[in-house]
């Protein structure tokens, strides 16, 4: 059935502009929950992006990248791929059709991650070694602003109107409010033990920032920035300590809250309005950060540990499928296409 | 008596005036710490552990400079004064000083006397002192002090971090080889207990006199390569050496030389550290690299303990806004207190004696093999509490 689906939208895909496909496709996806995606995986020791049909729910091939490749993020069109090539001191760009490595973007030293612009013009990347965070222009690959921040910059967010970037800092333990105008901070918030992720609620109220060593994730409100409450994770039979969240995303209506809780191996689904923890999904092992698919109906997560990636089917609140990638896996994006 | 005195400040009004950043509102906040150290011994077996010129200290410098970068988005900075003492000078003197130039926060990198003589002299006078060096677990127990913070794991601790992992490893029998002084017999005394609580067990305990004498020679290793199997000829069956020399006498020439071919742990082999210049994981190549950068070399665990002191002190005011001696104490022996210290997991303190929780790192001088608690070592309330002496069994008595 699945098989079959993907074929019928392959046929069609030559005979229509790409236009007209990228709209019968969307109406498509509304009835089908097998259209074809890929998702990219890094992975951090094995040194490689690996490609996963979220159809197959297989990898079908492994590309060799540059050195601790971590953070990962897509072009608007899904063409490119950019890559923090951590210990490389690069971002590399590639190209998701060829699979090849096509070009570098200077960064700083020790990318780690990094997010697009909205109007994907400009990429922000946060510099681990030097306490800065970098914006380059897509187009011309050049730096064009350089802003410090505090200690080990870690998590990069964009409020919904990209009006604002924020930035976390593991060791000084605040979340920067940048005006992506000026690039200037105009805002720092602290909150609990090595900040990781940071992310505004779809509506643009709220601003969620998971604290690995904290335990907890911050809620803070996005238009007179204070912590306004704070959400604590319990799992029967775990100490508190193993309870660590990194990665963090909202389902795209805003409704729920996903939180991976690192070496606790689950995914803490929270009710974004109550911010009550609603139930706790067992994936692999080490859990690192999350995707959805774009029709929203899986969550991806990378399990660094145990080498795999944790498929939650998002409606039904349950992990359907691991799938087997490279060495530690770290970072996920998927395109739609 | 001569001190080598020099203020230490990370921020530099340079930085200051090319990224104008939006502070708190209101006077800025100094907080002001000094680093009282003694020497460390320059006889060591192996040329890797020569203590350099900036150790210890150089840990502190850069837990300022962190520090200060967080410091300016809230209005904060961060000093550290350096009090290098020679041969024969008083802490307390050197105490002194720091007090006259407004130092509420010291670092002391002392042995366990000179340690305890400070904090009896800093008593009432509002200063708070973090031990970074000295492991006797004496001071974390009857002579405990109210004014002492203890960052440095206990003997204890490390003990319980290294038989953990031994029993783990199933290897329960231990030949326990101790040196001839005092330390050593205080390292051993750790061992020995936490083989008992463990459940290993020695199967004979052998001493290594200090004859005295030089570590280096021209003539090589010729005598050691005699000395050694013949020091540890006719022991009963066992599966590790565990030793305990912690004045650089003899562990370090049993690897590899043992009549019996076994491994080698404790003072030498498989050690137990609070830290390690080969630790990377959690983001400490993070660290590692920064104080790389600093000092040109890698950051041991008297750097390590120093920046964890100096990082209590700037996470303590940065929380509160205060520089207030009192004030900072609260905090850090309240219940919101934690530090991200890149071993895993957040670290906090025994209020019962001020000691720093932490996990205790497993390496062998290249590599970190292991870090404890180990799993299946359970505890009601924190696993690393199966690391050192428990509160039920404390003689700590806060004054």
């Amino acid at each position: 059935m699945q098989i079959a689906m993907k074929l019928s939208i392959k046929s069609v895909m030559g005979a229509l502009a790409w236009s007209a496909f990228a709209l019968h496709a969307l109406a498509f996806a509304m009835t089908s929950p097998a259209f074809a995606f890929t998702a990219y995986v890094s992975n951090e020791k094995g040194n490689s992006i690996s490609i996963i049909d979220t159809d197959k729910l297989e990898v079908t091939k492994t590309v060799p990248v540059g050195h601790r490749p971590r953070g990962i993020a897509l072009n608007k069109d899904g063409s490119e791929l950019y890559i923090c090539a951590g210990d490389d001191d690069q971002i590399q760009i590639l190209d998701t059709k060829k699979l090849a490595i096509i070009g570098t973007l200077p960064s700083g030293p020790d990318p780690e991650l990094l997010i697009l612009s909205p109007d994907g013009k400009l990429l922000y990347i946060s510099n681990e070694n030097d306490n800065l965070v970098t914006a380059i222009d897509v187009a011309t690959r050049k730096a064009v602003a350089e802003i410090p921040v505090g200690v080990e910059p870690e998590g990069m967010g964009l409020s919904p109107d990209g009006k604002v970037l924020v930035n976390t800092s593991e060791t000084t333990n605040m979340a920067h409010l940048i005006d992506t105008q000026t690039h200037k901070i105009f805002a720092n918030v602290l909150v609990d033990a090595r900040p990781r992720a940071a992310q505004y609620t779809p509506d643009g109220l709220e601003l969620w920032v998971s604290s690995e060593v904290g335990g907890t994730v911050s809620v803070i409100d996005a238009a007179n920035p204070k912590v306004k409450q704070k959400i604590a994770f319990a799992v029967p039979g775990l100490s508190k300590e193993a309870i660590q969240p990194v990665g963090l995303r909202f389902s795209p209506d805003g409704k729920r809250a996903f939180v991976a809780l690192g070496p606790a191996n689950r995914i803490a689904v929270i009710d974004t309005a109550t911010k009550k923890v609603e139930k706790y999904l067992l994936v692999g092992q080490r859990v690192w950060q999350l995707a959805f698919t774009p029709d929203a109906k899986y969550l991806y997560t990378t399990n660094g540990v145990s080498n795999d990636v944790s498929v939650i089917d998002v409606a039904n609140l349950k992990v359907v499928k691991s799938i087997p990638v490279g060495s530690f896996p770290w970072g996920v994006a998927i395109a739609d296409q | 008596m001569i001190f080598k005195h020099s203020i230490f400040a990370a921020l530099l009004g340079v930085v200051l005036a090319a990224c104008p950043l939006p502070a708190a509102a209101g006077a800025t906040i100094d907080v002001k710490a000094g680093f009282i150290r003694a020497p460390h011994v320059q006889e060591t077996l192996s040329i890797l552990d020569l203590p350099a010129a900036d150790d210890g200290i150089a840990g502190a410098k850069l837990a300022a400079e962190d520090n200060n970068t967080t410091g300016r988005f809230l209005g904060q900075t961060y000093t550290i004064e350096d009090v290098r003492l020679q041969p024969g000078d008083d802490p307390v003197a050197a105490l002194n000083g720091l007090l006259q130039h407004g130092v509420s926060f010291v670092l002391a990198d002392l042995p366990a006397a000179a340690l305890l003589t400070l904090a009896e002299a800093a008593k009432d006078k509002g200063v708070l002192i973090f031990n970074t060096s000295a492991p006797e677990d004496s001071l974390r127990e009857e002579n405990c002090r109210v004014n002492v913070f203890h960052v440095a794991p206990s003997y204890s601790m490390l003990a319980d971090g290294l038989a953990q992992y031994l029993v783990w490893k199933q290897w329960k029998r231990w030949l326990l080889f101790k040196g001839s002084h005092p330390q050593d017999e205080l390292y051993a005394e750790a061992l020995a207990r936490a083989a008992k609580k463990f459940g290993a067990k020695i199967v004979e305990e052998r001493i290594y006199e200090d004859t005295g004498g030089g570590r280096r020679s021209d003539s090589g290793s010729v005598q050691t390569q005699r000395l050694i199997p013949v020091a540890t000829q006719n022991a009963p069956a066992y599966d590790v050496l565990v030793a305990a020399d912690e004045s650089e006498v003899f562990a370090n020439y049993l690897p590899f030389r043992t009549w019996d071919p076994r491994p080698v742990a404790g003072s030498a082999g498989l050690e137990p550290l609070s830290w390690d210049g080969t630790h990377e994981q959690w983001g400490a190549i993070q660290l590692q690299n920064r104080f790389m950068k600093l000092a040109s070399r890698r950051m041991n665990a008297r750097d390590n303990n120093a920046w964890v002191a100096m990082r209590m002190i700037g996470e303590a005011a940065a929380r509160t806004g205060s520089n207030d001696p009192k004030i900072l104490r609260d905090y850090l022996t309240g219940p919101e207190f934690g530090i991200a210290a890149f071993k895993g997991q957040k670290q906090t303190l025994r209020h019962w004696n001020q000691q720093l929780r932490q996990p205790i790192l497993l390496g062998d001088g290249r590599m970190i093999v292991s870090v404890s608690p180990q799993e299946g070592f359970l505890h009601q309330t924190s696993e690393l509490d199966t690391l050192g002496f428990d509160q039920p069994e404390t003689k700590c008595k806060l004054q």
